[in-house]
C-alpha cells in the first residue's frame, strides 16, 4: 500500500533466510578477527620501507592512528591507518584501534604533509569506532573528523582507501573518503555497529546479525552501492590465514589505482572526487508546493485597498495578490 | 450535607495531554499555547523545548520573508532495509506525523534584512536523523550559497546518520563537508546553530563546521551518545557532559545563546560576515511606514484623471527559484 502510494516496487523478500544471516554474521567476526593483519602488518609485506610519523602537534601522539611514510613497488607514498593491537597489551597501549581526536588530526597532518610534497596518500581503514568516552569529546572528536573529510575532499594529491576490516561509522569515513575506495571480500562498512543498530531499532543487541544483514554491510554489498569500487578476494580462509598473500594481492591493486590516478590532472582528479561524494544517496523528486508565505499586507496597504478607486467601480480588489505563488510545475520525476 | 464546591486546585492527572506540558527541567506545568507564545522556553526555567522546522523558520528569519526550495525531495529505500517496520512504512508514518516530506526545510530568506540560504532540521522526523534528503538539501543550501554568494545558515536537530539508509547515509557527512569545504575556499559565511539534540554525523559534519557555531542553552550536543559512552568505556561521565555548556567550555562552540536573541545575535554576525554589506533599509517583511510615497500613491489613487500607477509585484521574483530549478533539470531524478 505504502510502496504503491509512493510508486514504488515492493522490496523483496520480507524476512531474510537465515544462512544469509550465518554467513553475513561470520563476515563481521572475520573482519573482526583478532590475527587479521593490521595496517604495520599489510604495510611491512608490502612496503620496501616504513617511515612512521608521530604527533598531533597540539595534543599528543595517539597510538591508535599510524601515520607516515612508505614506498611501495617504486612509488613514494604518504599512509593513514588504524592500528588495533595484535594482543591485549598492544591493544590496551593502541586503544582497540579507536582513535582519539589527536590520531585524526594527527592524520589530517599527515594528508597536510602529502600534498605539499606531492606525495600520494594511502588509508587503511580498521576501526570498530572513534573513541567515544569524555576525554575524546572535550577535545572535539566530532570537529576532528569533520575536518579530516572536509581535508581529504579537497586534497590536492591522489588518495586510494582500503577497508582491510571493520569500517565502522564516522570513525572510518573520516580517512576514506578517497578518489577510489578498496575493501578487502571480508572487511565491513556501516553507518552504526552492528550491535548499535540492534540495540536502537530492535531493542535487543541479540539481533546484532539481523542488523548487519539489514544494513548490507559487507564488502560485496557495499561495492553493489557504489560506496566501495572494487573488492580484493583474500586468501584461503581469510586474511587472518595468510598476510604476506593478502598485502600481495591488495599491492597490486594499490599499485595499479596509484598509476593511474597520478595521470589524472589534479584539477580533474578533485572535480571526480566532489562528483564521487556528491552523488551519494537515493532520493527521488517530484513537484510539490513550497511552503511559500502570503504576502505581507501592512496597514497602508489595505487603507490603500479601501481607496482604491477600482473597487468601488467594479466591486472587486485589484490589489488583492494570490496566497501562494504559483509554483512553476516542474516534471513529476 | 455538605455542598461539595468545585476544586480549582488543578490536579496533576487531570492536565490533558495536548493542552499542557510539563517541564522537564523544573517540572511546572506550561499551558501549551503560552509556551508557544514564549518560543517554547520554559518561562519558569528557561529550558528550551524542541522547535518544529516551521516554528524555527518563523521565529529566525523576517516576517514572511523565507521561500522554500526543494520542497520535493524524497528518501528512497536503496537498501531493502527492514526492521520492526520496513523503511518505506517508516517514512510514511513519519510524513504522516509531521506533514513533512523529510527531516529538513531549505530555502532563501532573509535576516534583519540580509538575505541568506537557510536550511533547518526537525527533530520530530525519524530523529531528526540524516539520510539522502537531508544530506542534499544541506549540500544544496550550500551549494546556493555558494553560487549567489549569500551566507549559509542551519539549524541542526538530529540523532545522526539515519541507520536505514546504511552507509549511503554515512557518505553524507562526505558529500556535506565538501560543498562546506567550497564555501570555506570561497569566503562565503556559515553560521551553524545547534540545538537540542545535535549528536552523530550530523555533529561530526557540518554542525561542527560552522564559521560561527551557536548552540542553544543546554541543547544535548555530542558524537557519541551518553549510554554509548558510558556503555564502551564503563567510566563516569562528568556533569553536564555533552550539553552546551560544556561544549563552549572546551571551544567548539563561540556562542550559547537563548532563543530569544538567536535572531538579533545572527543578524549582528552577518554585518561582520558579509563583506562591504550595509545595512539595508527593511524592504520587505515589516516595512517601515512610508509617509511621502502613501500620500503620492494615495493622490495617484483619488485623482481618477491620472491613469493607475503600475501595479508593484507582491514580492520581487526571486532568482534563487530558477536556479535549483534550472540545475534539477540536468540533473537525474533518482540515483541509486
Amino acid at each position: 500500500m505504502v510502496d504503491r502510494l509512493l510508486g514504488r516496487r515492493p522490496v523483496a523478500g520480507p524476512v531474510a533466510p537465515e544462512d544469509a544471516k550465518a554467513e553475513m554474521w561470520n563476515r563481521v567476526q572475520l573482519a573482526r578477527n583478532l590475527r587479521r593483519p593490521r595496517t604495520l602488518d599489510l604495510l611491512a609485506e608490502m612496503a620496501d620501507e616504513i617511515i612512521e610519523i608521530h604527533g598531533d602537534r597540539a595534543f599528543g601522539d595517539d597510538a591508535a592512528m599510524a601515520c607516515g611514510f612508505a614506498r611501495i613497488d617504486g612509488h613514494r607514498v604518504v599512509f593513514i591507518g588504524q592500528q588495533k593491537g595484535a594482543d591485549t597489551d598492544e591493544n590496551v597501549r593502541r586503544n582497540f584501534g579507536m582513535p582519539h581526536p589527536e590520531g585524526y588530526r594527527k592524520a589530517m597532518r599527515a594528508m597536510d604533509l602529502a600534498e605539499r610534497f606531492g606525495l600520494p596518500v594511502v588509508t587503511f581503514v580498521d576501526v570498530p569506532g572513534a573513541h567515544p568516552g569524555p576525554e575524546s569529546e572535550e577535545r572535539g572528536i566530532a570537529e576532528a573528523i569533520a575536518r579530516s573529510i572536509g581535508l581529504m575532499t579537497r586534497l590536492r594529491t591522489p588518495i586510494v582507501s582500503v577497508i582491510t576490516g571493520e569500517g565502522g561509522s564516522g570513525g572510518a569515513i573520516a580517512i576514506a573518503v578517497g578518489d577510489v575506495v578498496i575493501a578487502l571480500e571480508n572487511a565491513v562498512y556501516a553507518v552504526i555497529s552492528p550491535e548499535g543498530c540492534a540495540a536502537i531499532l530492535w531493542r535487543s543487541s541479540d539481533e546484532a546479525a539481523t542488523a548487519a544483514l539489514a544494513m548490507r554491510m559487507s564488502a560485496d554489498d557495499q561495492q553493489a552501492l557504489g560506496v566501495v569500487d572494487q573488492v580484493v578476494a583474500e586468501p584461503g580462509e581469510g586474511a587472518h590465514a595468510d598476510h604476506a598473500e593478502t598485502a600481495r594481492r591488495l599491492r597490486t591493486v594499490i599499485v595499479a589505482e596509484l598509476d593511474r590516478l597520478e595521470r589524472i590532472p589534479t584539477d580533474e582528479l578533485l572535480a571526480a572526487r566532489y562528483e564521487r561524494y556528491r552523488a551519494f544517496g537515493a532520493y527521488t523528486e517530484t513537484a510539490a508546493p513550497p511552503m511559500t508565505p502570503p504576502p505581507n499586507r501592512g496597514l497602508a496597504d489595505r487603507v490603500r485597498d479601501l481607496l482604491d478607486p477600482t473597487r468601488w467601480l467594479t466591486g472587486t480588489s485589484t490589489t488583492g495578490t494570490p496566497r501562494r505563488d504559483d509554483p512553476t510545475a516542474p516534471e513529476e520525476a | 450535607m455538605p455542598i461539595k464546591l468545585p476544586s480549582f486546585r488543578p490536579r496533576k492527572d487531570a492536565y490533558p495531554a495536548d493542552l499542557w506540558t510539563k517541564c522537564p527541567s523544573c517540572s511546572e506545568m506550561l499551558f501549551n499555547k503560552q509556551l508557544d507564545k514564549s518560543d517554547r522556553v520554559c518561562p519558569t526555567c528557561g529550558h528550551h523545548f524542541r522547535l518544529s522546522a516551521e516554528a524555527r523558520i518563523a521565529l529566525l528569519v523576517d516576517d514572511r520573508s523565507f521561500v522554500e526550495v526543494d520542497a520535493g525531495l524524497q528518501s528512497v529505500d536503496a537498501l531493502g532495509f527492514v526492521d520492526q517496520k520496513p523503511y518505506p512504512d517508516r517514512l510514511a508514518a513519519a510524513q504522516l506525523a509531521t506533514g513533512m516530506r523529510d527531516a529538513a526545510v531549505r530555502g532563501t530568506a532573509t535576516i534583519d534584512g540580509h538575505r541568506v540560504s537557510l536550511c533547518v532540521m526537525d527533530f520530530a522526523f525519524m530523529g531528526g536523523s540524516m539520510g539522502a534528503v537531508v544530506g542534499e538539501k544541506v549540500t544544496r543550501a550550500a551549494e546556493q550559497a555558494l553560487m549567489e554568494r549569500l551566507p549559509l545558515i542551519i539549524v541542526s536537530a538530529s540523532g545522526g546518520a539515519r541507520m536505514q539508509e546504511g552507509t549511503l547515509a554515512l557518505m553524507q557527512l562526505a558529500k556535506t563537508c565538501a560543498a562546506l569545504e567550497r564555501l570555506r575556499a570561497a569566503g562565503v559565511p556559515y553560521i551553524s546553530i545547534m540545538s537540542d539534540p545535535t549528536t552523530g554525523g550530523v555533529f561530526a559534519s557540518y554542525a561542527v563546521l560552522g564559521d560561527i557555531n551557536i548552540a542553544e542553552p543546554n541543547a544535548l550536543i555530542g558524537f557519541a551518545g551518553a549510554r554509548v559512552a558510558a556503555g564502551t568505556i564503563a567510566q563516569e561521565l562528568p556533569p553536564g557532559f555533552q550539553r552546551s555548556e560544556f561544549l563552549f567550555e572546551h571551544g567548539f562552540v563561540d556562542r550559547v545563546v537563548a532563543r530569544r536573541s538567536l535572531r538579533g545575535e545572527i543578524a549582528d554576525l552577518l554585518r561582520y560576515l558579509v563583506p562591504g554589506e550595509q545595512r539595508p533599509a527593511a524592504d520587505n517583511g515589516r516595512s517601515l511606514f512610508d509617509p511621502i510615497g502613501f500620500l503620492t500613491s494615495l493622490a495617484d489613487r483619488v485623482v481618477p484623471d491620472l491613469p493607475a500607477p503600475e501595479e508593484a509585484p507582491a514580492r520581487p521574483t526571486e532568482p534563487a527559484d530558477d536556479v535549483p530549478a534550472a540545475r534539477a533539470a540536468d540533473r537525474e531524478a533518482t540515483r541509486g
